[in-house]
């Protein structure tokens, strides 16, 4: 793998750079959270009780610890789709929809046949999450690829859509029997069997979903830069028109990509329903659901490089972020806007952040044997925007 | 109860509400055309609108000025744009998820602004209707189009306007060779980055502009989150119109009257799911995009950030 | 890279392991003092000043904080908490940090209580709007009966329409609102059931532009009296403004938004409720009860605007129909 050819000379102080910059997205974050303590400021918090509050919120403890982890396995899941995509040049932002629609059809299986013995059942359960969102970004794939719609429009609009299915399969067919007869109406799903539900990993909120998200980080890895399907997903993805004159099916392939990336978003949707709430709940919005994870995976994944492997501590860190920033509005009480104001900033210097490394990168290198692995693609007909490397 | 669709009230109902309705995606989705022309996304529309909204309405709460609000507006998008252009052209971050963290900040901060700078929802008085004399006294086309309000005018009249600079100018045509080519325009001596600059720049300005219009135009109100999503159709609809001011036009007005049918469909009782009649301008966008024959290719420099060599 | 990896992981397990060791200490119980302040801690889903759902609660512990005296009521909130995952980590939270009573006022955190509460049972509980304690000692269910008011809207409603046709602009089809429109709609047809009442549902509870135009189009259908539920209505009584249309609101006292047009509010007093939740408390009952908002209790109140001329009959018919309500001679179907 990696005979680094990089380390010239002073190798030690090389590969400490290298180490440093990969360190980049947390500095950025700091950097950020110092240009927030201004407003936290203004808003008569202290900014030290409020930044403790976050790091103690975040990683201070052993529950602390498991919200983060919690929090981090649909960004994780996410994330590997977003990679995917990326690798194959789509921008897919129907991590939204995808997660419902995963859900929904996982839920709804869950609900109708209550009989199955528990690991028959979650595994079931798992592949219509899978078969939820892979519909749900099959078809941007097929209209991009055979229709020339752009993904980034027939993802958004299907967000849309799959909210109004979810609120209306769960005030409707869905229900809750207990909430059809009482005057409440919330919608709801009834819960689901003891027997289903993910099983716990310690005694926290934390489940197995952890452990299944890991693996396949790894096996998103192994996919992309070890299968015959991955290198052909990243040859459309780098050069639509050299890879059909090498003879692969750009169409089919450009499918595969949103394909496998919505596959991904659908599981976390069904890993909610599963191992966090152990029903479907909907607010009206996406939001009220997902927690904004089809977004805040996307995010993830740039802090991992889109590298399967790497936005496994990204989408912890990310988690810890947003977990520690929920306790701290709490401790601090300032509005929750405040909050989402900083992911924002937070999210704007880590981004602006890539600038730096990839100065020092290239001062760095002076001549480098090309990676495959971590390298952009070089020309990229769409996407969420190309790092330059 | 169908056929009730076809009454002379209906059409020109929903005629009117989809004019209303398409004025902010006028403004942000032409705002983002030049942007996406010039190569670079910008997906923190939402954001800019947001802050623009709550300026803009602060300022009329305030000083009851309404040309002082739409100049704080345009103040705080060119703002937005800048900063926007800084970190996607400067920093060549990444550009999508650089416009998510802007759309999360603006988000953020007019949320966070509202609730300490004013606090309570209140109205206000802003742009009124204006009756075009003549025109508007012409029997139902008059009503239609030419009593809207001053905000409403202009964005429809930026459309020819965005077309004329786009293919009819100099500087519409260094705008289109930085979006195919910015190597090759570069070498022409064009400033990639200063036309990219301007285009994110006037983007943020018109898409501030477009909040405006919300608070204080159409509604004459603020509200947190009000702008639920629109930002972000407004950017799918540049996809939806190739990147052509007339064909962003027909998408927003597409999703804007099929948004306003739904609400007749409603209102008549016509016995479809509720949910059914809100999905059917998302359904519609991509089935009308699907058919369509005339789909153009997007600019090759789009989301590419450029290096001057040397 | 992958020594980068390595090294990654590495300091961040260290980085890990030293905050983990300096745990902040466990937060100290304080011992029940009568003259210590009452501390509750409010989780909602909405804004606190959205003047509809999240605000109505606000306003009640503004207004018991008065009541009580100085000192005697703190209260915290974490709002906007729409993100059920979220909102259930603060509520754990604020359990853990010992707060005496939590109020999970959203429909959507029923879950997290029914998971929370058994691990704090000397703290209470309160979940809203329901009806569900899950049989638990320490969790209260407390509900609106919104459908009642919406009854009497209706009715003031019937008596004021000259077009007979009314508008209802509605979020979402589920809930208080389905609840309030019906009980709206039963009202209408209780005074004259030709009366033609129309609901849109706009699909969002923030689209303000939507609900704007879902009032136009009520409006150029005929209607010439409105209502609705949720925070975006404000642009659909802009709109009635606009027309001179009557609205009638729910949630909050929309009065002050547009003076000329708003008839009668809907209004929760939820202090009635809260009042009850912690004199309970002091007995050292600390769930088990279900309680709703309603005419009877004043939880709910009907806000007429003093400052339009109704006309003598329709106020008589609202005191009439109120009364009906809570001596339960009349009854919604």
């Amino acid at each position: 793998m990696s005979q680094s050819k990089k380390l010239t000379s002073h190798p030690a102080k090389k590969r400490f750079a290298a180490v440093f910059d990969s360190f980049m997205p947390i500095f950025a974050t700091i950097a950020a959270l110092l240009v927030g303590a201004i407003f936290l400021l203004l808003l008569d918090a202290n900014p030290i009780t409020a930044y403790s509050a976050l790091l103690e919120g975040a990683f201070g403890s052993f529950n602390a610890f498991a919200e983060t982890l919690v929090k981090a396995i649909p960004l994780l899941l996410v994330g590997l789709g977003t990679c995917i995509a990326y690798r194959g040049s789509v921008t897919n932002i129907g991590g939204e929809g995808q997660m419902i629609v995963g859900a929904l059809l996982s839920t709804w299986i869950g609900l109708s046949f209550t009989n199955l013995p528990g690991w028959l059942m979650i595994t079931i359960a798992m592949l219509a999450g899978i078969l939820g969102g892979a519909v749900w970004g099959g078809l941007p794939g097929v209209l991009k690829a055979y229709f020339n719609v752009n993904e980034i429009l027939s993802t958004v609009m299907m967000n849309a859509i799959a909210v109004q299915i979810m609120n209306y399969m769960l005030r409707g067919p869905m229900i809750d029997p207990v909430q059809a007869e009482a005057a409440s109406q919330i919608p709801q799903t009834a819960r689901l069997e003891m027997a289903y539900r993910l099983p716990r990993l310690v005694p926290t909120r934390l489940h197995i979903g952890l452990l299944i998200a890991i693996i396949l980080a790894v096996m998103v890895y192994v996919l992309l830069w070890r299968t015959t399907l991955g290198y052909r997903i990243r040859a459309v993805g780098q050069n639509q028109s050299a890879a059909k004159y090498g003879g692969i099916d750009v169409k089919k392939h450009i499918v595969l990509a949103l394909l496998l990336s919505g596959a991904f978003a659908g599981l976390a949707g069904m890993m909610q329903v599963y191992g966090v709430n152990y029903r479907m709940i909907t607010d009206g919005s996406a939001t009220g659901f997902t927690g904004n994870a089809g977004f805040n995976g996307i995010v993830a994944a740039l802090f991992g490089q889109l590298h399967p492997l790497i936005t496994i501590p990204a989408s912890i860190l990310f988690g810890g972020l947003l977990v520690g920033a929920n306790s701290m509005q709490r401790i601090v009480q300032v509005p929750s806007a405040l909050i989402t104001a900083l992911n924002g900033l937070v999210v704007v210097f880590v981004v602006s952040s890539e600038y730096f490394r990839r100065r020092s990168q290239r001062k760095r290198i002076a001549f480098i044997e090309s990676e495959d692995e971590g390298k952009p693609p070089k020309e990229r007909s769409e996407g969420l925007g190309e790092a330059a490397s | 109860m169908i056929k009730d669709l076809f009454t002379a009230t209906v059409i020109i109902g929903i005629i009117s509400s989809g004019i209303r309705l398409a004025t902010p995606y006028l403004y942000a989705a032409i705002g983002e055309m030049f942007g996406q022309r010039s190569g670079v996304l910008n997906l923190g529309v939402e954001g800019q609108m947001l802050l623009g909204a709550f300026v803009a309405y602060f300022v009329v709460l305030r000083t009851e000025s309404l040309l002082l609000a739409i100049l704080a507006a345009i103040g705080v998008g060119a703002l937005m744009g800048l900063a926007m252009g800084f970190v996607t052209i400067q920093l060549q971050a990444t550009q999508g998820i650089a416009g998510i963290g802007f759309y999360l900040f603006g988000m953020g901060m007019s949320n966070l602004l509202f609730q300490k700078l004013i606090g309570v929802v209140e109205n206000i008085d802003g742009f009124s209707a204006i009756k075009i004399p003549l025109l508007g006294d012409i029997p139902v086309i008059g009503e239609i189009f030419f009593r809207q309000n001053l905000l409403v005018y202009l964005a429809f009249l930026l459309v020819p306007l965005a077309w004329f600079v786009l293919n009819k100018t100099t500087l519409g045509l260094k705008i289109r060779a930085v979006g195919e080519n910015p190597e090759a325009a570069d070498s022409l001596g064009v400033n990639v980055a200063l036309v990219r600059y301007f285009t994110v720049t006037l983007g943020g300005i018109l898409s501030s502009i477009a909040g405006a219009s919300l608070s204080v135009a159409l509604l004459n109100v603020f509200q947190q989150n009000m702008t639920a999503g629109q930002g972000f159709i407004a950017v799918a609809l540049v996809y939806f119109g190739s990147w052509r001011p007339f064909g962003i036009l027909a998408g927003a007005l597409l999703f804007s009257m099929v948004n306003a049918l739904q609400l007749w469909i409603q209102v008549l009782g016509i016995p479809i799911p509720s949910e059914l009649a809100v999905m059917l301008p998302y359904i519609l966008t991509i089935l009308v995009l699907t058919l369509s024959l005339t789909k153009g290719k997007g600019p090759s420099a789009l989301t590419k950030a450029f290096e001057r060599e040397g | 890279m992958k020594n980068t990896i390595k090294l990654f992981s590495l300091l961040l397990i260290t980085v890990l392991l030293v905050a983990g060791c300096t745990q902040a200490a466990p937060p100290v119980e304080e011992p029940e003092v009568s003259d210590q302040p009452l501390r509750v801690a409010i989780v909602t889903p909405s804004s606190m000043n959205d003047l509809a759902f999240s605000q109505s609660i606000s306003d009640a512990m503004q207004a018991l904080q008065k009541e009580m005296g100085e000192g005697k009521l703190e209260y915290v909130y974490s709002e906007n908490m729409f993100v059920v995952d979220d909102a259930a980590a603060a509520i754990r939270s604020y359990a853990q940090q010992g707060f005496d009573i939590i109020l999970a006022h959203g429909s959507q955190y029923g879950s997290s209580v029914q998971e929370i509460a058994p691990d704090f049972p000397n703290t209470v509980f309160a979940w809203g709007t329901t009806v569900d304690t899950f049989d638990m000692p320490n969790v209260h269910a407390y509900e609106a009966a919104s459908d009642e008011g919406g009854f009497v809207n209706g009715v003031m409603a019937a008596l004021l329409t000259e077009t007979k046709v009314i508008g209802v602009v509605g979020p979402i089809e589920t809930g208080d609102a389905k609840l309030y429109i019906d009980g709206f709609a039963a009202g209408v047809k209780s005074v004259d059931p030709e009366i033609d009442v129309r609901v849109t549902y706009i699909g969002s509870f923030s689209d303000v532009a939507l609900a704007a135009e879902a009032a136009t189009t009520h409006l150029s259908a005929g209607a010439d009296v409105l209502t609705g539920s949720a925070q975006m209505v404000i642009g659909a009584i802009g709109k009635a403004k606009e027309a001179g249309a009557y609205w009638f609101g729910t949630q909050a006292d929309q009065t002050s938004f547009a003076p000329d047009v708003v008839v009668a509010s809907q209004v929760y007093h939820w202090e009635v409720i809260l009042r009850e939740i912690f004199a309970l408390r002091q007995d050292g009952v600390l769930g088990g009860e279900t309680f709703a908002a309603t005419l009877d209790n004043g939880g709910q109140v009907i806000k007429i605007n003093p400052d339009l001329d109704l006309g003598q009959d329709v106020l008589d018919e609202a005191e009439r129909v109120i009364q009906g309500i809570i001596d339960q001679t009349i009854s919604i179907p």
